[in-house]
């Protein structure tokens, strides 16, 4: 599902280059659900961004889904996190002034589906999230953990192939990040491909593996299958 | 390339952030009503001017004869030139456009007019009985002189109310009464007020009777003439007035010492001058409005955009392409700027139309009105520069990266 191949990437602030990434390969298998750990600087936040073609990188390779993500215009960019990447963020990032459902509904918007469509659609989501009944709330009226089942359920709306979650849980207790947890569980169980990042150690636990980054260089990679396992039992 | 869904996604914008729509929809409005407010009482100061003008003096042509100073089919320069009262048949008849026509003799200025023991020294004036009505004189008692008058070479006399007051104290009877002027009795016909001071202290006798006293014959010094014709035609009456009398008295019509005339159109004409000098004023004012207006939409326009900055990020990070954020930005604004310019122009001209129908009668504002050519072209104009005040900003925020934008603080 994706393939990167000694990945590089500099950010010029002034005179100063900040070389962040020093060279990234690896692959994820489609349906994995993958974390991606690190201390804070080690470029984490950054390969998320590259994946997820908010951002452009410097050298090497980035296949998305078989093809080469390389020196794509905006449009094209838009087009392709549109329709083949969910994101989820640690702040949420819901539009204050929508509901519920249209918040979820909106990317069906830039897929050009009728509004009466899109809000039907909206509504399974919600439904799926656990949320049908608060759909006329603003996220302003919501908890934490209800704000990013919504931003899950927006994520989910454009049948995308891979999720990136930017630290899910960071702004949520250990109760609600456990139910989000599952949430994501359940999707991933449905085939699709999940990458979070984290710094929170039972996050990566229910992952299958962690990739664990340091100073923009792979350091590690932790399988956690046999792990995860007696995790859930306990 | 209408489509609905865009304009759902944006009335739902809209609606639900009301305290944006009103500032920005507000500071369009009250610079349209401004600049509509402005152009109005610039024009109702001009119809104001333009209508005290006309009260005071009409279009009015005066003229009388001199002397030659060309030579002109073999006579000399230098001859005196004299109208006569064939000369009055001739303008009654043969020259079209004029409304009222008098002639005018100056007898004697300061004359002595006593009534008993009282006397007092002023101008006397002989013409004819449209005269009072191109002075715009009004008469207070009794009646103006007549063509019967005229006929009978009567001696009768019309004086101002100062003279009134000089002579005749306490509010004594007037009319029918006889004063002496140069020793000589006129009886009093008729009283009349003038706003004029200079021209109040005078006393009219008809044009024949002063003809016959001072042995002038059938002379007349000058003609005074009124006409409704517009500044071009008057211009044309003019010649016509020239060439006529040039050809009656046989001199040059090049001759303008044979014969003098003062036209009060040209006077309008300086006020024409003070107009478009009200014009240009009212036009500079105007248009530092709409920079103002364009300055403040502007503020509001980017200070929106980047309000929504995290917004734009989240819709790019879920698939919006940069067209489709400047179209949403840009279309808002446009929508805002029209609608609120729309009200703006509407409350103006309302304000405008009550000014002028609650506003008494007066002489320096008149109908204030606005050219609604220039009143819809200015709308435009800042409906344009709010868009493109927008279009920066959203052009701006259409290349911000969804991960700048997305940042957490």
């Amino acid at each position: 599902m994706i393939t990167l191949k000694n990945l590089h990437k500099s950010y010029i602030t002034g005179a100063n280059s900040l070389h962040v990434l020093k060279g990234i390969s690896l692959e994820i298998e489609k349906g994995e659900m993958v974390s991606v750990m690190g201390a804070s600087g080690s470029g984490k936040s950054t390969l998320l961004n590259v994946l997820g073609i908010l951002d452009n990188y410097d050298l090497g390779e980035y296949y998305l889904n078989g093809m080469l993500i390389r020196n794509i215009n905006e449009t094209k960019a838009a087009q392709l996190r549109n329709r083949t990447i969910g994101f989820v963020f640690q702040s949420f990032n819901l539009i204050s002034f929508k509901n519920a459902l249209e918040n979820v509904a909106l990317p069906l918007y830039y897929q050009g589906v009728t509004r009466r469509k899109r809000n039907q659609i909206a509504m399974e989501y919600l439904d799926r999230v656990g949320l049908k009944d608060w759909w006329t709330h603003l996220p302003s009226e919501l908890s934490g953990g209800q704000k990013q089942r919504i931003a899950i359920a927006r994520s989910l709306i454009g049948k995308p192939k891979v999720i990136l979650a930017d630290e899910p849980t960071g702004a949520l207790d250990s109760v609600t990040s456990m139910e989000v947890m599952d949430l994501l569980q359940e999707i991933n169980d449905e085939g699709i491909t999940i990458i979070i990042v984290t710094h929170e150690h039972d996050i990566a636990l229910r992952t299958q593996r962690s990739i664990k980054l340091k100073d923009g260089l792979i350091e590690d990679i932790i399988y956690h299958n046999a792990t995860y396992k007696a995790v859930s039992s306990f | 390339m209408f489509d609905l869904d865009k304009w759902q996604e944006i009335f739902s914008t809209i609606n639900k952030n009301r305290m944006r729509t009103f500032l920005t929809g507000f500071s369009v409005a009250w610079g349209i009503f401004m600049l509509i407010i402005l152009l109005g009482s610039g024009k109702g100061l001009q119809n104001g001017i333009d209508s005290h003008f006309r009260q005071d003096a009409v279009n009015q042509i005066q003229f009388g004869s001199g002397t030659t100073s060309m030579t002109y089919k073999g006579l000399k320069s230098g001859r005196e030139i004299k109208f006569t009262n064939e000369d009055y048949d001739f303008l009654r008849k043969s020259v079209k456009g004029i409304d009222k026509l008098s002639g005018r003799n100056y007898m004697w200025q300061n004359r002595v007019i006593s009534y008993g023991k009282e006397y007092g020294v002023f101008d006397l004036i002989s013409s004819h009985p449209d005269y009072i009505e191109i002075e715009n004189a009004t008469i207070k008692e009794g009646r103006f002189l007549n063509m019967i008058d005229i006929q009978k070479k009567r001696k009768v006399v019309v004086i101002g109310e100062p003279i009134q007051t000089a002579l005749f104290k306490n509010g004594k009877k007037t009319v029918g009464e006889y004063i002496k002027i140069n020793n000589i009795s006129f009886q009093v016909v008729g009283v009349f007020s003038e706003k004029n001071e200079r021209d109040a202290r005078r006393a009219y006798l008809p044009i024949s009777t002063a003809q016959m006293i001072s042995g002038g014959a059938n002379r007349v010094h000058n003609f005074a003439i009124t006409s409704n014709v517009s500044a071009a035609e008057s211009e044309e009456l003019e010649k016509t007035l020239r060439s006529g009398f040039a050809k009656r008295h046989n001199f040059d019509v090049e001759d303008k010492n044979a014969m003098w005339m003062w036209n009060t159109l040209k006077e309008y004409k300086k006020f024409q001058n003070l107009f478009l000098g009200i014009q240009i004023f009212v036009s500079i004012i105007g248009a530092f409005t709409i920079i103002a207006g364009i300055v403040g939409v502007s503020n509001i326009m980017i200070i929106v955009v980047n309000e929504r900055t995290k917004e734009i990020g989240i819709r790019k990070a879920i698939g919006a392409t940069p067209y489709s954020v400047v179209g949403m930005i840009l279309l808002e604004a446009v929508l805002i700027t029209s609608l609120a310019g729309y009200i703006g122009l509407v409350c103006g001209v309302g304000l405008l139309s009550l000014i002028s129908s609650v506003l008494p009668q007066n002489d320096f504002f008149l109908n204030p009105e606005v050219d609604f050519t220039v009143a819809l072209v200015s709308t435009g104009v800042l409906i344009l520069a709010g868009s493109l005040a927008g279009l920066m900003p959203a052009l701006r925020a259409s290349r911000i990266r969804p991960v700048v934008a997305l940042r957490d603080e």
